[in-house]
């Protein structure tokens, strides 16, 4: 803190001699009442802040302060644990009767009641609120009147849902999903106080929810103060004042603060530090893995790629791709080669399998070579993989597997990288179905549940199978663990899926992504959540 | 000089309207805006459409263009993707880059024309030799590598300033960021007036100036300087908005939340409405940028005025 007084009375010193600036406070917050606060690198969100609506990290990020749900995610674990929920009972896996905890509040007072939840979620799936995460609430019995997928909404409220009492209300599913409570720690079922809906644009500058923090002051595209509520009654108090939320441009002018002690937390070391930060920061950098995984996946409304044999070009393909250099050369080990299509995060209970993938995941030449010669070769000759050029330096991995590929096949040619400007069309064309061949396909899970890692992505038709994809076995593998009500036994029958996933090679895993972190020595008890989030609550301040 | 204002307003008009249309037409090339805002998975199509019909990008593009204009003159710069009005967008990074842009300016006029002056007079001594060396120097190294060098070692190997610029960004904050902004303008203004200067110190009037036995100073400041200054008022003056719309980089390095940061925001996000807005105003900056630089002309040299 010492280094930053003085930098900013030489600020001031020099400012005074142009034209007297303000240098008054300058808002990092040394020492306030109530316990230190401490600073936190932001990124502005992509979306207004509404629970429903927020389908980014750096959304997510306040969210996960200010709202408290039914369940909560464990940090540590991830493992979904009761919060706001007293009990969720079903018989059938499609009926639940959900009974809310008594004696909290929303941080302006309000009590927390079963309308709170039922009003939120009926605003969430409404399709004249353009929520972006309305799809969350498809489970739910009258989803198709909310949210029609043409055509206008012939009803404004969800009939799956129904208030019992004060304290209790019913959810009705379209199908059997025996994981739905676990889904329900996701901030899209956030409970929302009537201040959201009497007066939304007053809200949105300054959200209220239920959570160990409120937000003191909001300045659109610069920062977010939020301190430490101190009548919040949940069990996860902040251990810290609060913590101001910046907003940096660039992740390396963030990691330039740290150093310089301007900042005590950044979230994401940029890729060029990678190397340095073990000697700036020393046990001070956080590389833990996070519910992230990185595949290709394939255009199979494009017949090449989707005739009889293909996929023994795709599981060759997979075997040419050298994972372990790539991921320590141009990672520096911030990513850990796949061997399932799930995630590390959710633990073998959960359903993560190493190895699952097999020898396809392996890195063998001869043998890749083999392969896609039995297929019948690359179709057209030439693979064109395309990314986004815009973020997250996508040219540089894709490039080194495009090597990797071409020196497995000895053809200087065999792979190529076809990069798009933004991530906007890149999305687009993804959508148009006019890729050319495999191309990037990043998942973050939304909550750590095996389901979440297959269905979205390669069940028929389902909301993110880019490629479309089709299978009957594999729908009704996923339809018989959705129905299934226990646990192992449906975690099993997701991982029988996803062997059908790997018998195809629908997608090839790339590796799993790891969540870094770096802070200041004013912190202790830093940790990344399988989100990739920090759990802020739990940092000390010294 | 009245006719002459009215004929260079005229000027502005299909200027303004061309190159808006190109900027609107280039961010619609690109694609559907709308594809992008769901994170790595599909907007549902519902969602999407309805989406679509708010920010008006259904309709023709002729008739997103023409509504688009008749908003502009009402002062309706429309809505960024995040909710916010984009005339908030402007409120918040314009006072910033203008504040960004005048200490640059300042750096050039100050800094570049005494070095220009300093040097011209003293044409191929030490002090010329090494100037113009470090001109060279400045010119050729690019400006990331200025602002990330001077933010490495003024922020935080020495900690004298911060190394990035708080939100509220006040004109001591933006002292080294302007620096970086001005550098390579700053070399090209000292190199301007400096030959500039030399050349006319030999022209007739200056002599004649000097045989009159007027003072050194007066010799300088009111007849080489004046008659010396035009070409780098031209630079400094197109100058201004070239630096208001490329700020881009430094104001990335140093954590600036100027045009430069909302233009590439909207860029990546492919947000038509903000990308546009601000091009519009960067536009007028430009054309006003310009006139003005015309209007001194006609200040600095009588018989431009006439022409």
């Amino acid at each position: 803190m010492r280094a930053v007084t003085r930098a900013r009375g030489a600020a001031c010193a020099v400012a005074a001699a142009l034209a007297a600036a303000g240098c008054g406070g300058g808002g990092s917050g040394s020492g306030a009442a109530g316990g230190a606060v401490l600073s936190s690198s932001w990124g502005d969100p992509q979306n207004p802040l509404e629970p429903a609506n927020t389908n980014e990290v750096q959304g997510g990020k306040v969210l996960d302060m200010i709202f408290r749900g039914l369940k909560k995610y464990d940090p540590r674990t991830g493992k979904a644990t009761d919060m706001l929920a007293e009990s969720i009972d079903t018989k059938d896996s499609r009926n639940f009767t959900i009974r809310v905890k008594r004696g909290w509040t929303f941080s302006d007072g309000e009590k927390v009641t079963a309308r709170s939840f039922v009003d939120a979620w009926n605003y969430g799936a409404s399709l004249k609120h353009n929520q972006k995460n309305a799809y969350f609430f498809g489970y739910v019995d009258g989803y198709d009147k909310v949210h029609p997928s043409s055509g206008t909404q012939t009803a404004d409220t969800l009939s799956g849902l129904k208030v019992v009492d004060d304290h209790t209300f019913t959810v009705r599913l379209r199908q059997t999903f025996s994981g739905f409570p676990d889904t329900l720690g996701y901030a899209a079922f956030a409970p929302l106080p009537r201040a959201f809906f009497t007066d939304h644009a007053a809200w949105l500058r300054k959200p209220v929810g239920n959570g160990p923090y409120t937000v003191e002051s909001y300045m659109r595209g610069s920062q977010m103060s939020l301190r430490k509520w101190d009548g919040y009654p949940g069990p996860d108090k902040a251990r810290n004042g609060g913590v101001d939320l910046k907003v940096y441009t660039d992740s390396n002018t963030a990691y330039t603060d740290l150093l310089a002690g301007n900042l005590d937390l950044v979230d994401d070391v940029p890729a060029a530090q990678l190397k340095n930060v073990r000697s700036d920061l020393g046990d001070r950098y956080i590389n833990t893995p996070a519910g992230i995984i990185q595949t290709f996946a394939f255009p199979y409304y494009d017949k090449a790629w989707n005739k009889p044999g293909a996929e023994k070009v795709r599981t060759g393909l997979s075997m040419a791709i050298n994972r372990k250099q790539i991921t320590e050369t141009i990672f520096d080990r911030t990513r850990t080669p796949a061997t399932d299509w799930t995630s590390p995060v959710l633990g073998a209970d959960g359903g993560y399998k190493p190895g699952l993938c097999g020898g396809a995941c392996d890195y063998d030449p001869a043998r890749a070579k083999k392969l896609i010669k039995e297929g019948g070769g690359i179709p057209g000759g030439q693979v064109r993989i395309t990314y986004n050029a815009d973020t997250g330096s996508h040219k540089e991995w894709v490039d080194a597997v495009c090597n990797s590929i071409n020196n497995a096949l000895g053809d200087s040619k065999a792979c190529v990288g076809n990069p798009v400007g933004t991530f906007a069309d890149f999305r687009n064309r993804i959508g148009r179905h006019r890729m050319p061949g495999p191309f990037r396909a990043g998942w973050q899970m939304d909550y750590p549940l095996i389901q979440n890692f297959l269905q979205p992505l390669y069940y028929t038709d389902a909301s993110s199978n880019d490629g479309k994809w089709s299978n009957k076995d594999f729908d009704r593998l996923v339809d018989q663990a959705n129905a299934e009500t226990d646990q192992a036994r449906s975690v099993r029958l997701f991982q029988q899926a996803e062997e059908v996933v790997r018998d195809h090679m629908a997608a090839i895993p790339l590796w799993y992504q790891n969540g870094s972190a770096g802070y200041s020595e004013r912190l202790s008890d830093v940790a990344l959540s399988p989100f990739s989030v920090p759990v802020y609550n739990e940092i000390k301040v010294s | 000089m009245g006719r002459y204002v009215v004929r260079r307003l005229l000027q502005m008009v299909p200027v303004f309207f061309g190159s808006t249309l190109l900027i609107f037409l280039m961010v619609n090339v690109m694609g559907d805006p709308v594809a992008g805002l769901c994170g790595e998975r599909q907007c549902d199509p519902a969602t999407a459409d309805q989406l679509r019909r708010e920010f008006g990008l259904d309709k023709p593009l002729w008739q997103q263009y023409a509504t688009y204009m008749g908003n502009v003159f009402t002062g309706d710069f429309g809505t960024a993707f995040n909710g916010q009005q984009v005339t908030e967008l402007m409120a918040t990074a314009f006072p910033v880059t203008i504040r960004l842009t005048a200490v640059a300016v300042l750096f050039e006029v100050v800094v570049g024309i005494t070095l220009g002056v300093l040097t011209g007079l003293r044409r191929g001594r030490p002090v010329d030799t090494t100037v113009l060396l470090l001109t060279l120097v400045v010119i050729s190294v690019p400006t990331f590598v200025t602002g990330l060098l001077l933010q490495l070692l003024l922020g935080v190997k020495w900690g004298w300033v911060r190394p990035s610029v708080p939100p509220d960004a006040g004109f001591g904050e933006l002292i080294v960021p302007g620096l970086v902004l001005a550098s390579v303008s700053l070399a090209y203004v000292t190199r301007l007036t400096r030959t500039s200067l030399a050349e006319n110190k030999r022209s007739d009037y200056v002599r004649t100036a000097v045989a009159k036995g007027l003072p050194r100073r007066r010799v300088v400041t009111r007849h080489l300087l004046r008659n010396s200054l035009i070409p780098v008022v031209t630079f400094i003056g197109t100058d201004i908005g070239a630096l208001m719309g490329g700020a881009i980089v430094t104001e990335r390095i140093f954590n600036i939340h100027g045009v430069g940061y909302q233009l590439y925001q909207g860029i990546l996000r492919q947000n038509t409405q903000t990308v546009v807005g601000f091009v519009t105003v960067l536009v007028l900056v430009f054309l006003v940028a310009n006139l003005v630089v015309d209007l001194l002309y006609a200040v600095l040299d009588p018989r431009i005025r006439y022409a």
